[in-house]
């Protein structure tokens, strides 16, 4: 069963195509590096897999249940644009929030736990409209892995992180890889993705333009995609 | 078990946005401030004398709650979009139905707080008792409340990713509100001279518990339509 | 194909009018109360019940919209309704009129006209939403729940009103005095009954053309900018 499985998706604005018949399949364990011009689709991609946007036509299966399945949702982790967390509410009460809409079975202990591993222990009562931007991202991130989820997607994640966020979620993916789980991850930033990838995809103006296992060729340089398969 | 599990995710739901609205208290200050302006224009709208205020008394405070309701009503849904807190919501296993309940919880119960205050002042303002018949006032004011609610909730949901958000959910949500009111309006008037509702109210006591019913049903169906697109 | 029916309806609906025209203001006699006035409620209520039915098919369109996703029921949805409100505000204002006329006031709380006016509001929202939204998906998501909630409560609307109006009673705008009109009056008001429902045809068509003309141009714009 693979973690991901997206058959002929379309999705429209109005008339306008955003995806064209994508076909897309992402095996357990894999980190599949989403690359792509902006307006090419690969947030629009990534929300249908969320289950956060539904496809005009095709199919999403995650973990081999339809994306909008509410226990399917149990095993996605979702990190977009913005934080995704509650301004009015302490560090604390947000993952708290959030680790009882998914159904965790002790919600205090799993936000503590997750408050440590984030370095964020020290300000769990503070409100996040207090915190600086690095510890928004943190919590954000937490807010993500709480629940342990089985397949991770991240909208790129790298984007406007500080540095300690950025090796918070490093080593944090890393060590989700190790414990086999999936990871899809749209991004500019060619060489973060690039080192953790196992796959690549690139979407073109709606169309999935290549799809493949990273290569060396890839790591080295990272523009060679875009020369060859889409418009940089 | 899993009934259990609904309950638990929507009353956390409707928890967050009280302690959220409870912390900063912008929306209900803001409510509150309205409704007890307006109890005070409407003084100088007519003569507050005994005979007429008590004839008028249900529309007024109706329209007082309807008026000041919608501000904490448009905040339901808006207070979402700041960090894009709700994509992660609805990318939670919650369905969209808990978040509406959820919500409408937390709205009625801020509402309800708004005219717990706004009675007494009313009543001090305007000279009217309104304590003979507490009982049935609480009733068909959680009645009217709730339609208040259901709709106020479920259009801020429709209207939460649309740039004229504010000016929008007004125009749709009072033409709407239209039955709930009257009833809510002719019951309240009734009970301020200190009767009991009689045989011939009871067919808006009917109406408040249809329309509430009807309207809870089709937001909790129609709900994920408008939030998922 | 959609032109010729356009022509054929518009013809039709033309002849249909021209007729009857010449029956209600020729034919007819005057009515024994209310003098030459009357004759409005061959206008006032035929479009009364064009809106209506309009608004219900407007529903039933959006729902075929939200099962099927396809939007050419949301184009015809939206004609529909926009035509429904036109032919409400024929209502009111003939209501208006006959008001004014027979009591000397422009505007009464008839429960009919009451609810019409109602029906009018939660409608020209529905027309403000789609104004409000731009992108042609979302806006017709958007407006075919509201369309469905605004039917369900236009059933409400009107019971209720009639309910407040036993319990508050006024004037009724209406010449059904004894028990209904003479048998030779009341035949026109179905005739043109018929008449508004073929020039409502005629402007939903165009209408719902001009819907798929403006998804065409949006999604052209897109290409622009995808380009």
């Amino acid at each position: 069963m693979n973690a991901v499985d997206v058959h002929d998706v379309w999705k429209y604005y109005g008339d306008f195509p955003a995806l064209r018949g994508i076909e897309l399949s992402v095996e357990p364990g894999a980190c599949l590096a989403l690359l792509g011009r902006n307006g090419a689709g690969k947030t629009t991609l990534l929300r249908i897999i969320a289950g956060l946007s539904r496809p005009a036509r095709g199919r999403v299966n995650v973990l081999g249940q339809n994306a909008r399945d509410k226990q399917t949702r149990r095993g996605i982790g979702v990190l977009g644009h913005s934080i995704g967390v509650y301004e009015e509410l302490s560090a604390l009460e947000n993952l708290r929030l959030f680790a009882r809409l998914y159904g965790m079975p002790d919600p205090t202990r799993t936000a503590l736990e997750w408050l440590e591993r984030t370095g964020l222990l020290v300000v769990r009562d503070g409100l996040v409209r207090e915190f600086s931007r690095g510890m928004r991202q943190r919590l954000a991130v937490a807010r993500t892995f709480l629940h342990e989820p089985a397949l991770l997607l991240l909208d790129e994640p790298f984007t406007a992180l500080d540095d300690r966020a950025i090796g918070v979620l490093q080593s944090l993916l890393k060590q989700a890889q190790s414990e086999g789980r999936s990871i899809i991850m749209s991004t500019h930033q060619l060489r973060e993705a690039l080192e953790l990838a196992t796959d690549v995809a690139l979407v073109n103006r709606g169309k999935l333009a290549f799809r493949g296992p990273r290569s060396q060729e890839m790591l080295d340089d990272p523009g060679w995609l875009y020369r060859n398969y889409g418009e940089a | 078990m899993a009934a259990i599990l609904y309950l638990r995710q929507t009353l956390a739901v409707a928890g967050k946005d009280l302690r959220a609205e409870l912390r900063s208290k912008e929306t209900i200050n803001a409510s509150l401030s309205f409704a007890l302006v307006i109890l005070l224009l409407f003084s100088f709208a007519f003569d507050p004398g005994a005979e007429t205020v008590r004839d008028i008394s249900g529309g007024l405070l109706w329209l007082v709650f309807a008026f000041a309701g919608a501000l904490i009503l448009n905040r339901s849904f808006a207070r979402e979009l700041m960090n894009d807190c709700l994509d992660s919501l609805l990318a939670s296993p919650t369905s969209g139905s808990q978040l509406f309940l959820g919500k409408c919880i937390a709205n009625f119960v801020l509402l309800m707080a708004v005219e717990a205050l706004c009675l007494p002042v009313f009543g001090i303002f305007y000279n009217v008792a309104w304590t003979r018949q507490a009982g049935w006032l609480a009733v068909v004011f959680a009645l009217g409340t709730w339609a208040l609610t259901v709709i106020g909730t479920m259009f801020s949901a429709l209207t939460v990713n649309l740039r004229l958000r504010e000016l929008m959910l007004p125009i749709l949500v009072y033409p709407m509100m239209v039955p709930a009111l009257m009833a809510a309006i002719q019951l309240t008037t009734v009970l301020m001279t200190g009767a009991p509702p009689g045989s011939e109210n009871a067919i808006w006591l009917r109406l408040l518990v249809g329309f509430d019913i009807i309207f809870t049903i089709l937001g909790i169906g129609l709900v994920e339509v408008v939030l998922i697109g | 194909m959609r032109e010729k029916l356009i022509y054929a309806f518009s013809i039709v609906a033309m002849a249909l009018i021209a007729w009857d025209l010449y029956r209600i203001f020729m034919v007819l006699p005057d009515e024994a109360n209310q003098g030459a006035i009357y004759r409005i409620i061959y206008f006032h209520v035929p479009a009364a019940i064009t809106a209506m039915v309009g608004f219900f098919v407007a529903m039933v369109m959006s729902a075929l919209y939200l099962i099927t996703r396809n939007l050419k029921f949301d184009s015809v949805a939206a004609a529909v309704t926009e035509v429904g409100v036109v032919f409400a505000a024929v209502n009111l204002v003939t209501g208006s009129i006959w008001a004014r006329v027979i009591w000397g006031i422009w505007w009464t709380w008839d429960a009919r006209l009451t609810s019409m006016l109602i029906c009018w509001l939660l409608y020209a929202g529905y027309l403000m939403l789609r104004r409000a939204t731009d992108e042609p998906t979302q806006r017709a998501r958007l407006s075919a729940v509201l369309s469905i909630f605004s039917f369900v409560d236009v059933i409400i609307v009107w019971k209720s009103i009639e309910w407040w109006r036993t319990q508050h009673p006024a004037p009724v705008l209406s010449i059904r005095n004894g028990g209904g009109m003479a048998p030779g009056m009341e035949s026109p008001l179905w005739w043109n009954v018929l008449a508004m429902a073929l020039v409502a045809t005629c402007l939903i068509l165009l209408r719902m053309r001009q819907e798929g003309i403006r998804r065409e141009l949006d999604a052209l714009r897109r290409y622009a900018h995808a380009l």
